[in-house]
């Protein structure tokens, strides 16, 4: 079923895994409540001349009724959590070697972008900063090195099913490889004041020569920025 | 008038007591949440250490003591009030307890007076803001507790309500053990 | 507590007493508790009303943005974001809380474990006055210049803490202290709940006689209170931040915007219970007696309740999975957060179990109930998918959680509240409500509150976050306008389908039928005294002889038992 956007990194087909997992377990659980509920309802509706049982559910036997289900929920309940654990930690805890690098600001209402230039390193000269729009390249596993000048923003890039908070003094690295190309939604996804509405950015994931000829043009722009002056 | 429900005790605790202890640890949960906050702050802030040491010592000790002996003088006092049934001495113990209270203002004003002048005002850093909120807290707690206790005070002296003396005395106790835990955090580790 | 007061009252507290009280001191200034249950009853309701036309304004917006909204006007982001914020703070803490808690708390209390009042009236009285000016305090921040605040229910610093990021200097600090000042009311009104029920139950009413709604209000006013101190020194810390420039919050003055947010899930998240419990326990009342069956596992019941209420404070973090806190942590608040499913399971389980063997009536009030267990199952199932760590990590902020949440709060506010109104009301107000309204009532409000809620499911699973003012903003976001406008108009459908219980409400209370004594002959206390009852609740107070849920006890010719009957 495609109810999900674009999966565009290397992990939001676990978390889309994960979505399907907890759906199965936790759907079957709630068909089964649900048409015991119904059941019930109908079954034991009033009718003229039937008076009702009386049950404590205070013996064993009765109490077997809550706690045999229960049991199995528990083992649902535990399958669950040991996948989340596996897919958290592979987005999350940890960090693979990356070999491109882009620094991610948020300040209000806007995504300033700094991608290294054509020497690979941030902070030097021939960085190119781009406001709304982020260039990365297909295939290739980057870190985003986080960071917010005012409020709190969140880094949100739904066909990634990528998500991090930017704090005002500190700089949060994570990681993602795209593994399609295409260009995508990134949008704010912590309140972060009037504009936080209107604060979204688009993703370019390019391959190799898309990223290489956008970067060409990126440069001859700031040369011709720099003579016009 | 009132109601039958005030009278009843289905737990064999006077309902008063129930409320005060009840309000005791309402207080508790908010004091324990701002003096969490500053732990949690001040363990990833090691440079705060040297923030601390412009708080004079000496006075805070001051206060400890004089909170200490109040203390004291509250428990004279509902021992006179419970057991003697002595309305003039609670009285009179009640009073030393609010003077030793009004003791401890003088010296917190004191206190606050030096550290503004020296320019170490609430803004100063977080450390400071810190430092204010905690004891300004305490102070209007300090002040809130003078204030019962000189309306219970003449009630007992007219021998009406003696066992309010033990309900204020828990919250006198409370405000004390407040200071007890405020005052080794700002004052003392540096 | 002696004979003599036990004579003495009845002839002291029948009619004669309400004569002597004018309106001012009887429906002002009132010290009985059952007229404070119903101020904050009304005020509740009111907030409601307003809570549901910011809804409809800004759903309006998302729907058909830009456009003029009737009966508001332009709808510009910065009164978007107000009306977001103060919806989430008035639903909250303007309804949930003064219906379920309070009101529910201060009728039932007193009537049901037997006695004539809550144990300190003057303080009751107070926490109703303090309520009422933090309420007035709410809407005068919509007065101010900059306007109300818009910086979401959860306020997170920095941009609650400094007005240059949330351009709100008035709005901001008056949201505050009105918060402040509701969370006061309630601790206040605390002190009655447990109090009261701890020593002034009827002689005979043991622990385990005590109503299940009872038990549940208390257990909830307790977790209230032990989870929103920490807030509430919070709380002073972010009005420092905001009117005189101290940094407890803003990183830049040296301070710490997460600790905010571990404060304010430490009280947010068991305050989910602290609503939900009086709700649960209300629908335990009536399941009970429209099923004419004893609640299956009482006993088991009220552990579990303490049970849900430690678990839901360790479970916070489950908030700040994405908000740059230890990685690590999230794998425990995952787990904990999980574990929690399972004593809500038992007790939902155990009230499915009560209908087995019952027979069962679909009244009204019972309708609510099921209704409430139905549709709560969804929101409890779906919270699995946020507690685990790596699915928030695409829900978060996202609609899937709006839909969960309104999936958990609605049945619990709204079905709920419903419930316990339309079973109560006869003896509130000594009539009957309409059924035939009250069944319109029902299935309008059910079926209205799926449509809006189901598509923001599958729009939060394409990708759409929630508090945006605008999604023409986001491209691929916006080529499902369809779905919007649909919730959209269901909103409209459901804020239509609360007028047969406007109607049924008013009318009734003139117009019902009489209500008598015990129109559903359940076994409780209040169902024993006049309705309404008079002031000092009964004519003779009352002895308690059995439990509060044996119906159709074999042997004996009537299906109930009340409480005060000696065998």
């Amino acid at each position: 079923m495609n109810i999900f956007p674009v999966s565009a990194s290397t992990f939001s087909g676990d978390i889309d895994g994960l979505f399907w997992l907890v759906t199965t377990l936790v759907g079957f659980w709630f068909i089964l409540s649900e048409l015991l509920l119904f059941y019930l309802i109908f079954r034991f509706r009033r009718k003229k001349g039937v008076k009702a049982q009386y049950i404590a559910g205070e013996s064993r036997k009765e109490m077997a009724w809550i706690f045999v289900p229960l049991f199995f929920v528990i083992l649902c309940d535990i399958s669950i959590d040991l996948r989340t654990h596996s897919v958290w930690q592979k987005i999350k805890e940890t960090l693979p070697q990356a070999t491109e690098k882009v620094r991610v600001i948020g300040q209000q209402w806007t995504w300033v972008f700094v991608h290294p230039g054509p020497d690979g390193v941030l902070d030097t000269s021939d960085d190119i900063e781009t406001v709304n729009e982020l260039h990365v390249k297909v295939n290739t596993t980057t870190h985003y090195e986080l960071q917010s000048r005012d409020v709190l923003h969140n880094f949100s890039v739904p066909v990634f099913r990528l998500k991090q908070d930017a704090i005002p003094g500190r700089a949060i690295t994570g990681w993602f490889e795209a593994t399609q190309t295409g260009e995508y939604d990134i949008q704010c996804a912590e309140m972060c004041g009037i504009g936080h509405g209107l604060m979204g950015a688009r993703i370019f994931i390019d391959t190799q020569e898309q990223y290489e000829t956008w970067m060409a043009q990126e440069i001859q722009k700031q040369q011709n920025y720099v003579a016009s002056k | 008038m009132s109601p039958i429900a005030t009278t009843r005790s289905a737990t064999g605790i006077p309902t008063g007591r129930l409320a005060v202890w009840w309000v005791i640890i309402s207080e508790i949960v908010i004091f324990g949440g701002l003096v969490t906050c500053y732990l949690l702050m001040r363990l990833g802030n090691p440079e705060w250490a040297e923030y601390a040491s412009h708080t004079s010592t000496p006075a805070g000790a001051l206060n400890t003591l004089v909170l200490l002996t109040s203390s004291l003088f509250v428990v004279i006092a509902h021992n006179a009030a419970e057991h003697d049934h002595d309305g003039a001495k609670a009285f009179k113990f009640l009073w030393m307890c609010i003077a030793l209270g009004g003791v401890f203002l003088c010296v917190k004003a004191f206190e606050y007076t030096t550290e503004i002048h020296h320019g170490f005002t609430i803004t100063k850093n977080v450390f400071w803001s810190f430092y204010f909120i905690a004891t300004g807290l305490h102070g209007l707690h300090v002040i809130a507790g003078m204030v019962i206790m000189a309306i219970i005070s003449f009630d007992v002296k007219k021998g009406k309500n003696f066992q309010r003396v033990e309900l204020i005395g828990a919250y006198w106790h409370f405000v004390d053990i407040v200071w007890i835990f405020l005052f080794p955090l700002l004052y003392i580790a540096k | 507590m002696s004979k003599t007061d036990h004579q003495v009252h009845p002839s002291d507290h029948g009619h004669g007493h309400d004569h002597e009280m004018n309106f001012w001191s009887k429906y002002i200034f009132p010290l009985d508790h059952k007229m404070i249950g119903l101020q904050y009853l009304w005020t509740g309701l009111f907030m409601a009303l307003v809570g549901g036309f910011f809804a409809y304004v800004f759903r309006m917006q998302l729907a058909f943005p830009g456009e003029s909204v009737p009966g508001f006007g332009h709808v510009s982001p910065a009164s978007y974001n107000a009306l977001i914020t103060n919806h989430g703070t008035i639903m909250i803490f303007w309804v949930a809380m003064p219906m379920l808690v309070a009101a529910f708390g201060n009728i039932l209390i007193p009537l049901m474990i037997g006695c004539d009042d809550m144990v300190f009236p003057r303080l009751n009285r107070l926490s109703y006055q303090i309520f009422f000016i933090s309420t007035v305090l709410l809407f005068v921040g919509f007065f101010v210049p900059g306007g109300a605040f818009g910086g979401a229910w959860t306020s997170y610093p920095p941009l609650s803490a400094r007005a240059e990021y949330n351009l709100t200097p008035w709005g901001a600090s008056i949201w505050l202290l009105a918060v402040a000042l509701e969370i006061v009311a309630f601790l206040l009104g605390g002190i009655n709940f447990i109090t009261t029920t701890m020593n002034s139950r009827a002689p005979g009413m043991k622990m385990m006689d005590i109503p299940i709604v009872v038990w549940m209000i208390n257990i909830a006013v307790v977790l209230f209170m032990f989870s929103v101190g920490p807030l509430v020194a919070g709380a002073v810390m972010l009005l420092f931040d905001q009117t005189i420039g101290t940094s407890f919050f803003v990183p830049s003055g040296g301070g710490d915007p997460v600790l905010w947010q571990h404060l304010f899930w430490f009280f947010g998240h068991p305050e989910v219970y602290v609503i939900l419990l009086p709700e649960m326990g209300i629908v335990a009342e009536i399941i009970t007696v429209f099923s004419r069956k004893k609640l299956f596992g009482y006993k088991m019941i009220v552990y579990t309740t303490f049970m849900v209420g430690i678990l839901s404070m360790i479970v916070w973090a489950h908030h700040q999975f994405i908000a740059g806190i230890d990685p690590r942590m999230a794998s425990i608040f995952s787990f904990t957060t999980i574990l929690i499913s399972i004593p809500i399971a038992v007790i939902f389980f155990a009230y499915i179990a009560t209908l087995y063997g019952g027979s069962i009536e679909f009244k009204v009030p019972m309708l609510w109930a099921l209704g409430m267990i139905a549709e709560f199952l969804l929101g409890g199932v779906t919270g699995i998918y946020l507690g685990a760590s790596a699915l928030d990590v695409y829900f978060h902020d996202n609609t899937f959680v709006v839909a969960h949440f309104h999936y958990t709060l609605i049945p619990v506010v709204f079905f709920g509240g419903f419930a316990g109104i339309t079973y109560w009301y006869p003896k509130m107000f000594g009539k009957m409500m309409s059924e035939t309204l009250g069944k319109l009532h029902f299935w309008g409000t059910t079926i209205f509150f799926n449509g809006i809620f189901i598509p923001l499911f599958f729009l939060g699973l394409a990708g759409q976050h929630r508090r945006i003012y605008d999604y023409r903003n986001f491209p691929d976001l916006a080529g499902m306008q369809d779905l919007r406008i649909f919730a959209t108009m269901c909103l409209i459908g459901l804020l239509i389908s609360q007028i047969p219980f406007i109607i049924n409400f008013v009318r009734s209370i003139k117009n019902g039928e009489d209500a008598g004594k015990n129109p559903w002959k359940a076994n409780t206390l209040e169902w024993i005294t006049a309705s309404p009852p008079p002031h000092g609740n009964f004519a003779e107070m009352p002895t308690v002889y059995r439990g509060p849920y044996e119906y159709s006890v074999p042997g004996r010719k009537e299906d109930f038992w009340p409480q005060n009957q000696p065998s």
